[in-house]
């Protein structure tokens, strides 16, 4: 199984290539390769299926136990195998759809390296690697909506994807390291065993809080799903295979996932259940309101991903069968209605529903994928929609009183789902033709492929119901925990749940029939006017300002604004702490100390001070001079007569080096007034106070070095010297010494050309 | 006597952070040596003070280590690197700045701020 994320890379590098070679055949080549890849994970299913899931583990950073590992479990496989299936098809469409494009290859890189993260994050059983490939679909994500980059609306759409699911992402990483922590693993399958321990973990909410928020925003919940919309000017395959069918599916794939660890506390059904109730009429109801063929369907798949959601919250037997039921009708009808959107686009220039009518006699094969996902989509008994939504009734109906809201808000869900599946795959074509763009035509078979086979998918699934069972049990045991024994059926003879659908498809009718009424009722403007997306807009916006104040506050351009900024900040936060750790720092009684201690001690700050009075600068130089002679008597007395005797010679060079230059520099000038050499000295004595705070706390504590004893015990059996600091400097720390001379031979070249160099001289030039 | 020298160093450090907020240039050369002997006096100081015990094997002696007490040679170390490495820096910044004061005619830190040519 890693294998195959390995010839998915593979796959993804080198398609550029294979497009230079393979030109308009890239298209079935891919749908090939990846159709092959299907195959191969559909060789799993019987050992799934029989409950023998498959687990792979390469350690990567194992004191932290971070492991590249991946885990084959019936979820994984269901979602694996609509990844490469609906992968295969799409990667068919694209290259009729975008056929004589300059940058197939390039699209073609990015859709199978998207194809492969995913597949990535479905597998990933560690939850470090789970996040490297979720960021890794982000970030193709925008790689493939902003794919038309010369398209303004393109990038910004591009990014504003990216930014609200890697937003969320860094959340949920946190959620992670959160999880990691409390429950010692970060292996999903490891963690699965350690569920009821979490729950009562004290960590457990901010956890799933933070967990929760990468899956919404991800999965485009409500108030996130602003971005889903936006991402419809990506090219149609990327709207019917990322946005639709598999990477949106993410955030509930990993609630699926994390349900035996994490779910069934009150606050886990009470989140999922009202996010995604709110997400699937709000994402329904949107869907209503927009003319636009994409911008319809990609509000109807917030719709359903808040039913998922909503699904996975009840975590009931009967819920989560449904959720996975509805995870494969959706994949299935709404890919297929996508491309057809696609198709239809294709062939007459028209994206907006009003305008598109009487396309079946001219287009009659994308016609009937159309109809057909449609019928999935309404929930039209024979098809794999309907039976997906019994489910979902039959789970909610289950739930007596407390699920009655919930009941009312899937039925109105539901019913809206309905009108915009005839909206979309009914009414462009059928009545009376209009005037087009184009003269409309079929599409060639690149184009109906696709949608036709997934279509035909729901039917078949439809008819079958009972062959779907196997892999539907896997799927449901390994999100529950448990296993589970679903029953599908074609036709569930007559009872309340059936009575709903009925009236749901009815009522839906009755909405479209409405449709244009509605439409102007509702002031679609409005809405926008004060929807998430102007949210997003005002945040970002906001952060724009805040970050342009602060460049303007921190980024001066004076060098002592800099200084004092560096100093305030470290004088507030280390002072900080030395007053939190110590106390008020005890003055040491120690050893009283000798005059010529005194004296010593007391020449060196007040030569300080008059370097700094001085304005001659002569004065400076000296009182400069005399503080680092001051300091090398101090080395002498406190036993280290090479400091002081290195001390003697540097200050004596620097001495002269300065009266060398001395009149050669700026004089020394006052240009600051008092008030602010008074701010100046504050901070300075600030800075001052602090470093005598620090070093009395650190002189107060017990300290012996632990190294000095091994210099004193090897100096002279291993480095045969007696004078430990020198057979530090040029033995066991030479390599140190050797970096010094180095310094010390690039200032002396520095020194030599910046005195060579003269402005304006002709002749080479240093 | 750590008491003392602690008081020693912050008012170097105060000192040089002085210095290192003036506008001219010629101050800031000197906040930065004067900065390098806060450093070096701190580095001492917090490796203990052990009077009059330099790490010294005596040569007459059979010793074939150092015995306590002595004064910590890695502090020492580590200062005599800084304080050579102190030279190199401060020589270098001296012709630096004499080199700034001839080619952009001024010696305020605050005229100095953009790096495009007047």
């Amino acid at each position: 199984m890693p294998e195959s994320l390995l010839f998915g890379f593979a796959l993804a590098a080198f398609s550029p290539l294979i497009h230079r070679f393979a030109r308009g055949a890239t298209g079935w080549v891919m749908g090939a390769l990846v159709a092959g890849l299907t195959v191969r994970f559909a060789l799993y299913v019987p050992a799934i299926t029989a409950g023998n899931p498959v687990r792979t583990c390469w350690a990567w950073v194992p004191p932290l136990g971070v492991n590249v590992s991946f885990y084959l479990d019936g979820l994984s496989l269901l979602f694996a195998l609509l990844i490469c299936g609906i992968g295969s098809l799409v990667a068919i469409y694209a290259g009729g759809s975008l056929r004589g494009h300059p940058q197939l290859g390039r699209f073609y890189l990015y859709l199978l390296a998207f194809m492969t993260s995913m597949l990535g994050v479905v597998l990933a059983d560690n939850l470090l690697t789970l996040y490297v490939f979720w960021e890794l679909t982000s970030l193709t994500s925008y790689l493939l909506i902003g794919f038309n980059h010369e398209d303004s609306r393109a990038r910004q759409a591009a990014l504003q994807a990216l930014l609200v699911t890697v937003a969320g992402g860094l959340a949920m990483l946190a959620g992670f390291v959160l999880l990691g922590l409390a429950g010692g693993s970060f292996e999903i399958s490891v963690l699965s065993g350690r569920g009821p321990a979490l729950r009562e973990h004290a960590t457990y909410l901010p956890l799933l809080a933070l967990i929760l928020a990468g899956a919404f925003t991800k999965s485009a919940q409500f108030p996130f799903h602003f971005w889903l919309p936006n991402a419809m000017v990506a090219p149609t395959p990327v709207s019917a295979y990322l946005h639709s069918s598999t990477m949106v599916k993410a955030g509930v794939y990993l609630l699926a996932r994390l349900s035996p660890v994490l779910a069934d506390t009150a606050a886990w059904t009470a989140a999922l259940s009202t996010v995604g109730a709110v997400t699937m009429v709000i994402g329904a109801t949107l869907a209503l309101l927009h003319t636009d063929l994409k911008r319809i369907l990609a509000y109807t798949t917030i719709s359903v991903l808040g039913g998922l959601t909503l699904l996975l919250g009840l975590g009931t037997s009967s819920a989560v069968v449904a959720a996975m039921a509805l995870l494969v009708a959706h994949a299935l009808y709404k890919a297929a209605l996508f491309l057809v959107a696609g198709n239809v686009d294709h062939a007459t220039g028209i994206r907006d529903v009003r305008q598109a009518s009487g396309l079946a006699r001219v287009m009659p094969i994308t016609a009937a994928a159309a109809v057909l996902a449609a019928m999935s989509n309404a929930g039209v008994p024979a098809s794999f929609g309907f039976i997906s939504k019994e489910l979902i009734y039959e789970a909610i109906w289950g739930l007596s009183a407390r699920g009655l809201p919930l009941l009312a808000a899937t039925f109105l869900a539901n019913a809206l789902l309905v009108t915009t599946a005839i909206l979309v795959g009914v009414r462009p074509f059928f009545g009376r033709r209009t005037a087009m763009p184009h003269m409309p035509h079929e599409t060639p078979i690149a184009l109906w492929l696709g949608p036709l086979v997934l279509a035909l998918g729901g039917l078949v699934l439809g008819l079958v119901p009972a062959r779907t069972e196997p892999m539907l049990a896997a799927a449901a045991t390994a999100v529950e925990g448990q296993p589970a024994h679903p029953h599908l059926a074609l036709w569930p003879g007559f009872n309340v749940v059936l009575a709903l659908s009925a009236v749901t498809v009815l009522g839906g009718i009755g909405l479209y029939l409405a449709w244009e009424r509605v439409r102007r009722v509702v002031p679609l403007a409005t809405i926008t006017r004060f929807g998430a997306d102007r949210g997003y807009d005002l945040t970002l916006e906001a952060m724009l300002r805040f970050g342009t104040l602060q460049t303007r506050v921190l980024q001066s351009g004076y060098l002592r604004f800099y200084l004092i900024i560096i100093i305030l900040t470290v004088v507030s936060l280390a002072g900080w702490a030395l007053l939190k750790g110590e106390g008020v720092v005890k003055l040491l009684a120690g050893r009283w100390p000798s005059i010529y201690e005194w004296i010593i001690a007391g020449l060196v700050p007040l030569a300080a001070l008059l370097a700094i009075l001085s304005q001659s600068r002569l004065t400076a130089v000296i009182a400069l001079g005399t503080v680092g002679y001051g300091l090398a008597l101090l080395y002498l007395l406190y036993g280290a007569p090479d400091l002081a005797m290195t001390q003697f010679a540097i200050e004596t060079l620097t001495v002269v080096l300065f009266v060398l230059v001395v009149y050669r520099l700026p004089p020394l000038v006052r240009f600051a007034n008092w008030p602010s050499r008074v701010r100046d000295a504050m901070v300075a004595l600030a800075g001052g106070a602090l470093m005598t705070g620090l070093l009395l706390a650190a002189t107060a504590r017990p300290g012996a070095s632990s190294l000095s004893p091994f210099y004193a015990e090897h100096s002279l059996s291993d480095a045969y010297g007696r004078n430990v600091v020198n057979v530090i400097l040029v033995d066991f720390r030479a390599l140190d010494t050797l970096g010094e001379i180095t310094v010390l031979t690039v200032a002396a070249i520095g020194v030599h050309a910046l005195l060579r160099l003269l402005p304006g001289r002709k002749g080479p030039r240093l | 006597m750590q008491t003392v020298l602690a008081f020693v160093v912050g008012g170097l450090y105060a000192a040089s952070l002085y210095m290192m907020l003036r506008r001219s240039i010629t101050k800031l050369i000197i906040g930065l040596a004067l900065l390098g002997h806060a450093a070096n006096l701190l580095i001492l100081t917090a490796g203990r003070l052990v009077p009059g015990q330099p790490p010294l094997i005596p040569s007459t002696s059979e010793a074939t280590r150092l015995e306590p007490p002595y004064a910590d040679p890695l502090p020492q170390a580590l200062i005599l690197t800084a304080i050579v490495i102190g030279f190199g820096v401060q020589a270098f910044a001296l012709v630096l700045i004499r080199r700034t004061y001839e080619t952009v005619g001024t010696d305020d830190l605050d005229e100095m701020r953009s790096t495009d040519r007047a």
